[in-house]
């Protein structure tokens, strides 16, 4: 077994509005070893990325860490010293945003901002990081990258912004990176070379990764591990091939169902989640996901959240039913017509009778 | 091939809306409500609208003196003498009447001049800022040319050539026409920015696509989301029109007397300055406050209208 | 029940054509000397067939979302004709364009942009039933509230405003809104790319199922190709300002004929981890050159991993012509090649 890196446990993130108290990551404990590439998926607002920036302690405003431990290499990251955490984010830790130009300085040269990211932390002497911006930006595959250290980010295509990015986070050789939704804003084909890239580079130099993204497929192509949250909560792990094939609560197999294949050629209705994921201030009682499971029972709605059992060799789930357990017409029934067929008569009839006047 | 019927019927309805129930203008409303410094400047403008509604009452019915009448008895009193809560002037006329009357003036020029600038920016800005291309450059040429007259000297020129006679409102004639020839050009500027992201909006192509006319797209998609900043920079023009009307009359080129203006009053009281001081300080105070508490409304409007305090 | 077994029998290759795209061209001028403009749109033919849905794809910047506007009459071409049901719509003024646009609409991409802020949903939703003078007052009110039920809101919301309802269902509106007038076309352009995956999955079979229901014609615009394939019947990949490639939504899948059809297919993940570990994408060199200044001949040569250059790539520009199965054009000298 590998030698676990990142180790969370029981972690809760609040924050503190007007409105309530917004519990946006609710208990949520997980590992990464060294190494491996984790994927976390979720849709908006499940809490995904506030672990993450949990675990950086980057939170922002009313956010705070309320309780539990974020174990990296032994040290709770949770009680580290600001100069501590300084250290710890540049050092053992780096994170990639969905929109480079964001996070870039526009004003900075892309070879500075290279350069300053190593120098921060006194890991490298000045002379020594400039020599080492280069080599950083051909690993990323940056093409002609001696005369585009030069460069401003606003000449960076945004492909090569993210590998710019991905360059300063690999800059100091963090054993962790943790990559928050990275080709998002990318185009599909540039998308499919940062992901070529990614995975070139976690083969290369064995940074373990923790790849946050609502895309199930770039979780297939890249992870080894995958966990699904929802409103704040873990409800389901296990290994990547596990999840896919045999995907055991009903979020995560309405996840991957909601998503059409470009490998498939048949025109088969998609299961969509009914409803909208729950006011994190307000969550419903039982069961977070029961007032948009197709397999609801009575239990859901009443009996305390059901825990993180194991389900097969490796891979948990947080439900009573679990999908091995649903029948065939229950599934068949989460796919059907949500149109209002009374609506739509009466629409055709009515255009049929007002229709003429303007139409001619 | 249709769907089965019973597939359909009774399908799931989304019911659910999150709770939040109120409209965008009653929104900005709470927003504006919680911000005291507005709330205390909007309290002292309606107090003041209040003081110039009534004052000329007061001085009908004989509660506070009459500020033209000169009392030779009590000339430059201190405060609290012989019954002139301000005190009184050179001339002894009391200060505090004076002051209540002397709001009007700069009440309405403030509020007046806005209400002339508004049609002119709003048409000049909706129009270059619409139809783009030539249009907008002629008409925003055309304005660069006003934004390049000094504001003070063209205001004095104008006044000091063109002067009417009559009651004071009649005398603020010319003073309007200048103060607002100068302050157009700034909110047709910003109408126009404002139409030009508009213009780029999808909501206007949706409704472009809905068919809508240009005139519509102005009536109804354009002006009502470019109000709040139009509403704040017209707000935030009130006291630079009452301060430019009390320079105005400070020069004394202003409203003639006997109407006393604030502006004329800290003139008036200069003369004597160091004999007795109240007499600028009150009208100064008068003047200061006033464009504070335009300036806190106005800072107000922008925190609760601005779209990017929008959550 | 499946749609996939009605799909081919709804649209015969004889169906009449009902939007018949000629040499459409659009440039925007960037200003400056030398007349340098942004080449957005640069020569498309196109046909879009009665009842079916074609899908267009392609990168950012290859000038989609512009010919969206072409069509539904938003822009005006710089040149060329967009035929809509037997009428050129590049030359109708006034009342014509009037009667045209009621038949075509739009669904736009961002749901948060695309409602006004300041207007209720129900005048929302009656805006174009004023501006076509659907029926009297009284029955614009009880269409509006049907038009929610449809689409699955409810039909007391009409004095909500847009800020109060989530992303899913403010899309709902603007499918609401063109469906408002009766249209027989509609162009999706990336509507369901700004959305959370399982709200993107109820607006795609709301998209469906309206579509059965209503007989309607889709131009559903989008970079991502698994929804394209999974919503056509037909895809045209454009790639810089044209279209490279037509064809039917499984052969364009099976045999591309383009090297970037191929590619832009190749690059997609699949969410299935094992076959993911066997899929080899095509990673293509670079990135999408500026539409202002485009590369010579064959517009893809700079990328293209077959291009022969210097040779006939770089100098000749490939027309559409068929290649591969019945239906399919391609514009590449090398077609099926990869």
């Amino acid at each position: 077994m590998a030698q676990t890196l990142l180790e969370v446990e029981d972690l809760h993130t609040q924050f503190f509005t007007s409105r309530g108290v917004v519990r946006a990551v609710d208990g949520v404990s997980f590992h990464v070893d060294a190494g491996e590439t984790l994927g976390v998926v979720g849709e908006s607002g499940c809490g995904k990325t506030m672990t993450a920036l949990s675990i950086l302690r980057l939170l922002p405003d009313p956010g705070k860490i309320v309780s539990g431990r974020i174990m990296f290499r032994g040290n709770d990251v949770t009680k580290m010293t600001d100069e501590e955490i300084r250290d710890f984010r540049g050092n053992d830790v780096a994170m990639i945003f969905q929109d480079p130009m964001t996070s870039l300085n526009p004003v900075t040269k892309i070879g500075k901002q290279i350069e300053e990211a190593m120098t921060a932390h006194n890991r490298f002497t000045e002379t020594l990081a400039r020599g080492r911006v280069i080599e950083l930006l051909k690993r990323v595959r940056v093409p002609a990258a001696e005369s585009r250290v030069k460069d401003y980010p606003h000449q960076f295509s945004g492909g090569m912004r993210q590998r710019a990015m991905i360059a300063m986070g690999l800059s100091n050789e963090p054993s962790l990176l943790i990559a928050d939704e990275p080709t998002t804003a990318l185009d599909v084909t540039v998308q499919a070379q940062i992901i070529q890239l990614m995975k070139q580079l976690n083969r290369e130099l064995g940074t373990a990764m923790m790849l946050i993204t609502h895309n199930m497929a770039l979780v297939a192509s890249l992870c080894q591990r995958v966990v699904v949250m929802y409103a704040g909560r873990i409800v389901e792990e296990g290994p990547v091939d596990q999840i896919f094939k045999s995907p055991q609560h009903p979020y995560t197999w309405s996840l991957l169902r909601s998503v059409p294949r470009v490998d498939e050629s048949r025109k088969d209705r998609l299961v969509s989640i009914k409803g909208l994921p729950p006011d994190l201030s307000h969550p419903p009682p039982g069961c977070k996901f029961h007032p948009r499971c197709p397999f609801v029972v009575d239990r859901c709605k009443v009996d305390p959240e059901p825990s993180l059992d194991e389900v097969a060799l490796g891979q948990v789930a947080r439900c009573w039913v679990l999908m091995r357990n649903v029948k065939q017409e229950d599934v068949e029934e989460a796919k059907k017509s949500a149109l209002s067929k009374e609506a739509a008569e009466k629409l055709k009839a009515s255009t049929a009778e007002v229709g003429g006047d303007a139409g001619g | 091939m249709a769907l089965p019927v019973a597939a359909v019927e009774g399908a799931p309805i989304d019911w659910e809306v999150p709770e939040q129930q109120v409209g965008l203008w009653s929104d900005a409303w709470q927003r504006f409500r919680r911000n005291r410094l507005a709330v205390l400047g909007l309290g002292i403008v309606i107090f003041l609208v209040g003081v110039a509604l009534i004052s000329p009452l007061l001085v009908h019915f004989g509660i506070i003196h009459d500020p033209i009448k000169q009392q030779v008895e009590s000339i430059e009193t201190p405060p609290g003498v012989n019954g002139h809560l301000f005190g009184t002037d050179i001339l002894g006329r009391d200060t505090l009447s004076r002051l209540m009357l002397g709001s009007q003036v700069s009440l309405t020029v403030g509020l007046l001049v806005q209400g002339i600038i508004f049609p002119i920016g709003l048409a000049i800005g909706l129009t270059a800022g619409y139809f783009g291309g030539r249009i907008d450059n002629l008409l925003m040429r055309f304005t660069d040319i006003w934004y390049a007259f000094p504001d003070l000297l063209f205001v004095l020129v104008v006044v000091s050539v063109w002067s009417v006679n009559g009651p004071w409102f009649v005398q603020l004639i010319p003073i309007f026409g200048a103060i607002a020839l100068v302050n157009w050009v700034g909110l047709a500027r910003l109408v126009r920015g404002q139409v030009l992201s508009i213009k780029e909006k999808e909501y206007i192509e949706a409704a472009r696509a809905s068919g809508s006319s240009p005139l519509k797209l102005i009536l109804k998609h354009m002006l009502p989301n470019s109000l709040g900043p139009i509403i704040v920079t017209l707000t935030f023009g009130i006291p630079n029109a009452i301060f430019l009307e009390a320079v105005l009359s400070f020069l004394g080129v202003g409203i003639r007397p006997p109407q006393p203006t604030w502006g004329q009053m800290v003139a008036d009281g200069t003369e004597a300055i160091y004999a007795n001081p109240t007499s600028v300080v009150f009208p100064a105070f008068a003047i200061g406050f006033t464009l504070l508490a335009f300036s806190f409304i106005g800072d107000g409007l922008r925190d609760a209208l601005d779209p990017r305090m929008r959550r | 029940m499946q749609a996939a077994e009605r799909a081919p029998a709804r649209v015969a290759a004889t169906d009449p054509v009902l939007v018949h795209i000629k040499g459409a061209y659009k440039h925007f001028p960037i200003g400056g000397f030398g007349g340098l403009a942004v080449r957005a749109v640069d020569g498309v033919d196109l046909e879009i067939r009665r009842g079916e849905t074609l899908g267009l794809v392609g990168e950012s910047g290859c000038g989609k979302s512009t010919l969206a506007r072409l069509i539904t009459a938003l822009m005006p071409v710089t040149a060329g004709s967009i035929m809509f049901d037997g009428q050129d719509i590049t030359r109708l003024r006034g009342g014509g364009m009037r009667r045209v646009r009621r038949k075509m609409q739009m669904i736009f991409q961002d749901p948060f942009a695309s409602l006004d802020p300041r207007m209720t949903v129900g005048d929302i939703l009656q805006e174009p039933l004023d501006n076509f003078h659907v029926g009297s007052v009284r029955e614009r009110r009880q269409r509006v509230q049907e038009l929610l039920r449809l689409v699955g809101l409810n039909p007391n919301f009409t004095n909500r405003y847009p800020h109060e309802f989530s992303g899913g269902q403010r899309q709902r509106i603007g499918i609401a809104r063109a469906l408002a007038v009766n249209p027989s076309f509609i162009v999706c352009d990336e509507a369901v790319s700004a959305l959370d995956v399982s709200i993107a999955a109820q607006i795609i079979n709301l998209l469906q199922d309206l579509q059965r229901e209503f007989q309607l014609t889709y131009l559903f615009i989008a970079h991502d190709l698994a929804v394209v394939r999974h919503l056509s019947d037909r895809i045209a990949v454009m790639y810089l300002g044209k279209v490279v490639e037509t064809a039917d939504r499984n052969d364009i899948y099976d045999h591309p004929q383009h090297p970037y059809t191929k590619a832009l297919l190749s690059s997609i993940p699949v969410p299935d981890p094992v076959v993911e570990r066997d899929r080899a994408p095509i990673t293509l060199k670079g990135e999408i050159p500026s539409p202002v200044n485009p590369p010579s001949g064959c517009r893809f040569h700079p990328r293209c991993p077959i291009a022969r250059v210097p040779g006939v790539c770089s100098e000749v520009e490939p027309p559409l012509e068929p290649h591969g199965a019945q239906d399919q054009v391609a514009a590449c000298h090398f077609a099926g090649q990869a």
